[in-house]
């Protein structure tokens, strides 16, 4: 009965995983592995090397490794508590009876709704030094204006700030209807018994909301982690390397001259691996805490 | 591998003779109107400016040989080179022949990916093309493109912005450019000058200017952080700090410098033919087009030039239709084909023959840019050739905003090129 399902699986995820990981262990580029184009047929003349392209990235002779991991998790948990509190904030505003509340919450989920790549064009444009929007607001009210992608900390500020406008909606969406499937009579009982509103959030709230916050956060996480159009297309990891996470640096490794392979692999497998130990120290902390909030 | 054969063997037998197997090989005296085959083709160019020109001349190529379809895509030029590469290495999906880069015919050529040329009909009266766009287009001893359009950095400035501020004639050196920006900065509300400090190909002047350049290829040296590549570093940075240029944004670095030249907010900039059309329809020049000059980049203690740019067609090595490749090849790149794009887009010609013609000597941007090119240095061509520009992008922004020196920018660019660079470099 599994059968289909183990294919399936065997297919789409094992066979390029499996591939991915075994040219991690060589040395293959896009100079060295085997081709034939027309009138040139050239056998794979690349080598198993064994881990050194992952002691290599490890150590910091290539890729920058540890400086990137630094700035990738700085900029996963500044952008997943921002998410998650903003959503949440704003989850509760709009689980209250107020007029407008559809036409509210159409509107807070646009963002999401843009294409990532749109919305990163059009950010790009905000924040230019001299003819973006934000720039220009700020002279009008005459202000000096900010050079946004020019300064390291500034432009990592700014990419968090987009990230944070795109990622937001999907919260808010997944809180409010964990919100409404907590019962009234909680709350009701709450109130009876003489419990304040912090009282009433911390005890009913957020137990009630834990079913889904603990997927959601977890996929924020990753998503933001791997987060690519936001820091490609806004900054294209700089000024100079400053914003670049390691997904977009993986990718320079792998798309960029003469394409490394072998080194590419390597890091998504580093990538992986880092996410599967988070995913699991995640999951293992919420089981054995059990009313974890 | 058989069906290249099997297709040629249709138009002549004399094929057979010449032997296909090896390759390049092709008929010559085949009458072209029997040469049959439906192929694409990728052009890279400017889609609003430059591209009807291009898709013009596939249909009167249509026209000319029937038998021969030619099927036109406009690739944009930033995603050209990844989409072939996977293309190519995939064996589906690759253009027959492409509108290249002139750097990244070495890097395609070691790869295996373009067919040779040398000997076949893509490569016509070779002896007319001029000898550094044609430098481009060799690897290891064989031809593996046919040169399209030449260019090279100008400096290009604002009359009236210089006539404002009192300068009398464009600098002809560093030092000349320092005072200019300077006065115009002084004298004016505009900024004198702007740099593309982010992108190592408009770094070239000033390397060139102290008699520098990235590599050494006959003595195989790294020689972008020697003391002429200090110097040319040095030279940027206190154009900027002093004031004689403006503040560069790091990101969208060159689109921002085209803006402020475009809307007269600045007075110099660095660049090339291919820029031109969208500067005059700026607001500073779609009004007054001679208010827009062109001269040789400025000169150093060392020497003088811009680097050489353009580009060239390659012919797939993988195509089914070699023989049709190299007709549009040869259509596209001769003389009749030159001068049509020369006259309508102000694109520099790479056959000396085509400079001769009324049509392109009266083109503005050719005749401005033709003492530019004269004077263009040949680039490094070497596989690495299209990563050099790179490690630029991420170090030379730190050096501009003081966290580096342009000693340890220079010093971080030469090992990203050492590792990238077979072990015989030094």
């Amino acid at each position: 009965m599994a059968a289909p399902v183990v294919i399936v699986m065997a297919v789409l995820i094992g066979y390029p995983l499996a591939r991915g990981f075994y040219l991690s262990l060589t040395n293959a580029t896009e100079a060295n592995v085997a081709r034939d184009i027309g009138m040139n047929d050239i056998p794979a003349s690349y080598d198993f090397v064994g881990a050194d392209n992952y002691l290599a990235i490890l150590t910091g002779e290539v890729g920058d490794f540890w400086p990137r991991l630094a700035w990738t998790v700085v900029w996963t948990v500044v952008c997943v508590v921002a998410h998650y509190g903003l959503g949440m904030a704003l989850a509760i505003l709009l689980n209250r009876p107020i007029r407008g509340r559809t036409a509210y919450r159409v509107l807070m989920v646009l963002p999401w709704a843009v294409p990532p790549f749109v919305s990163a064009f059009i950010w790009r444009y905000l924040y230019n030094h001299e003819y973006g929007v934000i720039n220009a607001a700020l002279e009008n009210v005459g202000l000096a204006p900010v050079a946004w992608l020019n300064d390291p900390t500034v432009a990592k500020l700014s990419v968090i700030v987009v990230n944070v406008w795109l990622g937001v909606p999907f919260m808010m969406l997944a809180l409010l209807g964990g919100l409404q499937s907590i019962p009234r009579e909680y709350y009701e009982a709450a109130r009876v018994d003489g419990a304040s509103s912090l009282q009433r959030f911390f005890h009913i709230t957020l137990p009630g909301l834990r079913p889904v916050s603990a997927p959601v956060v977890l996929l924020g996480t990753i998503w933001t982690f791997n987060q690519f159009p936001v820091i490609y297309l806004v900054t294209g990891g700089g000024p100079g390397d400053s914003t670049e996470l390691l997904v977009t640096y993986a990718f320079r490794m792998a798309f960029q001259g003469i394409r490394d392979y072998g080194g590419s692999a390597a890091y998504g497998i580093l990538i992986l691996a880092l996410l599967m130990v988070m995913a699991f120290v995640y999951q293992r902390s919420l089981w054995r805490g059990g009313q974890a909030w | 591998m058989r069906r290249t054969c099997f297709g040629a063997v249709s138009a002549t037998l004399l094929l057979l003779a010449s032997g296909c197997g090896s390759g390049g090989e092709q008929q010559e005296t085949a009458d072209p109107q029997e040469v049959s085959g439906e192929i694409t083709f990728w052009d890279t160019s400017d889609a609003t400016n430059e591209a009807p020109v291009f898709e013009e001349l596939v249909e009167e190529f249509n026209d000319t040989y029937p038998q021969v379809t030619v099927n036109y895509e406009n690739v944009p030029f930033d995603d050209a080179q990844d989409n072939f590469k996977t293309a190519a290495q995939s064996g589906e999906g690759a253009p027959d022949v492409m509108r290249v880069d002139v750097a990244w015919v070495p890097e395609m050529a070691s790869l295996g990916y373009l067919a040779p040329l040398d000997g076949t009909r893509a490569l016509q009266e070779s002896e007319d093309f001029l000898e550094t766009p044609l430098s481009s287009t060799r690897h290891k001893g064989q031809t593996y493109a046919v040169p399209q359009v030449t260019d090279s950095l100008g400096l290009l400035y604002n009359k009236d912005l210089l006539e404002e501020a009192g300068v009398d004639s464009p600098p002809e050196t560093m030092e000349e450019l320092r005072e200019a920006g300077l006065t115009v900065a002084e004298e004016t509300d505009a900024d004198g000058f702007y740099v593309n400090a982010s992108d190592g190909f408009y770094l070239l002047p000033h390397y060139y200017a102290h008699g520098g350049d990235l590599l050494d290829t006959r003595e195989k040296r790294i020689t972008v952080n020697s003391d002429t590549g200090v110097a040319a570093v040095e030279e940027v940075l206190d154009l900027i700090d002093s004031g004689a240029a403006a503040e560069p944004a790091l990101t969208d670095t060159y689109a921002t410098m085209q803006t402020a030249f475009k809307e007269g907010e600045v007075a110099m900039i660095f660049n090339g033919p291919w820029a031109m059309e969208d500067i005059r329809a700026g607001s500073a020049f779609s009004e007054d087009l001679d208010n827009m000059g062109v001269a040789p980049v400025p000169a150093g203690p060392e020497g003088q030039g811009g680097p050489t740019g353009g580009h060239d067609y390659a012919v797939y090595a993988g195509s089914e239709q070699l023989d049709a490749s190299y007709l549009f090849t040869r259509f596209m790149a001769s003389e009749e084909s030159q001068a049509r794009i020369a006259a309508e887009l102000g694109l520099l010609p790479t056959r000396s023959s085509v400079y001769e013609r009324d049509s392109v000597a009266g083109n503005h941007t050719v005749s401005a840019f033709t003492p530019v090119v004269e004077d263009a240095q040949p680039g490094v061509w070497i596989p690495q050739s299209g990563t050099l520009f790179e490690p630029f992008e991420t170090e030379i922004p730190a050096a501009v905003s003081g966290e580096t020196t342009p000693e340890q920018a220079l010093d971080a660019i030469a090992d990203r090129y050492s590792s990238s660079l077979p072990e015989e470099w030094e």
